[in-house]
């Protein structure tokens, strides 16, 4: 497993990390460790981070591995965090399509999904972060997620 | 990451080390799944080592409790931390699983 490209480079806002990976899920994990680190270094709330922002995360990351890249060899994930004391900006972007993320309403707690098997990734981005965003830049795919520190 | 389980008379205790997510969860699966087969009925999942769990983790767990049950088996959860009550609150999966607060009372329910 390996980041194709990596940069952290602080900005005078806070800190910054891009990131590029393979459409490997065995590269979630270290995604979420580099930008949970990150978020250490701005003393960016630890709460906010072991849950909100590292499960919102793994969820934008494994949708543009399996669905929007469909774990192509030759397509790339770029992942941008940008965090202070106060917020913390995350964009994920794939190769594929996109998708209409308004027309994506499914209630996984209503009481007829309850046992699904999938279909709680978006609704735990949208619950575990104030603002969750799609939009396409030259020809990317990208999910931007913005949390603020309560 | 890793998961080993263990038995405690007739329990299989299922322990989580790490994460359970998109990347692991077949590994899981296949484990309760194994043992499953081999007879165990009975199977308490214990995630005190758990850092956190993603939406495919969930699932795979919902999948297991189904697998379970048409065994005529039982699944408890047990030692999970606030955020992972959280995850499950959030999701409304505590109202679909027997939680514990500890091994010990998991065990004692099974």
């Amino acid at each position: 497993m390996s980041l194709r490209a990596e940069a952290h480079r602080p900005s005078p806002e806070g800190r910054l990390l891009e990131l590029e990976i393979p459409s490997d899920i065995g590269c979630i994990e270290r995604v979420v460790e580099a930008v949970r680190h990150e978020c250490e270094q701005v003393q960016f709330s630890e709460r906010l981070v072991a849950l909100n922002v590292r499960v919102a995360l793994a969820e934008a990351l494994s949708n543009a591995i399996l669905r929007g890249n469909r774990e192509r060899d030759d397509a790339f994930v770029r992942v941008r965090a940008q965090v202070d004391a106060t917020m913390i900006v995350l964009e994920v972007a794939d190769e594929g399509v996109g998708f209409d993320l308004d027309a994506c309403t499914v209630d996984p707690t209503a009481p007829e999904r309850l046992d699904a098997e999938d279909g709680r990734g978006l609704f735990l981005m949208r619950r575990l972060m104030h603002r969750v965003e799609r939009f396409d830049v030259q020809g990317r795919s990208v999910i931007r997620m913005t949390l603020f520190r309560e | 990451m890793s998961f080993t389980i263990t038995k405690q008379g007739d329990v299989s205790i299922v322990e989580v080390d790490g994460q359970l997510i998109v990347g692991n969860r077949q590994e899981l699966k296949h484990k309760v799944l194994e043992a499953l087969e081999g007879g165990a009925r009975k199977f308490l999942i214990d995630f005190a080592k758990t850092g956190y769990i993603d939406s495919s983790g969930l699932g795979v767990l919902v999948s297991l409790s189904k697998k379970i049950r048409e065994q005529g088996g039982e699944l408890r959860l047990a030692e999970l931390n606030e955020d992972l009550r959280t995850l499950f609150e959030l999701t409304k999966l505590d109202t679909l699983f027997q939680i514990a607060d500890s091994r010990a009372n998991a065990m004692a329910s099974l």
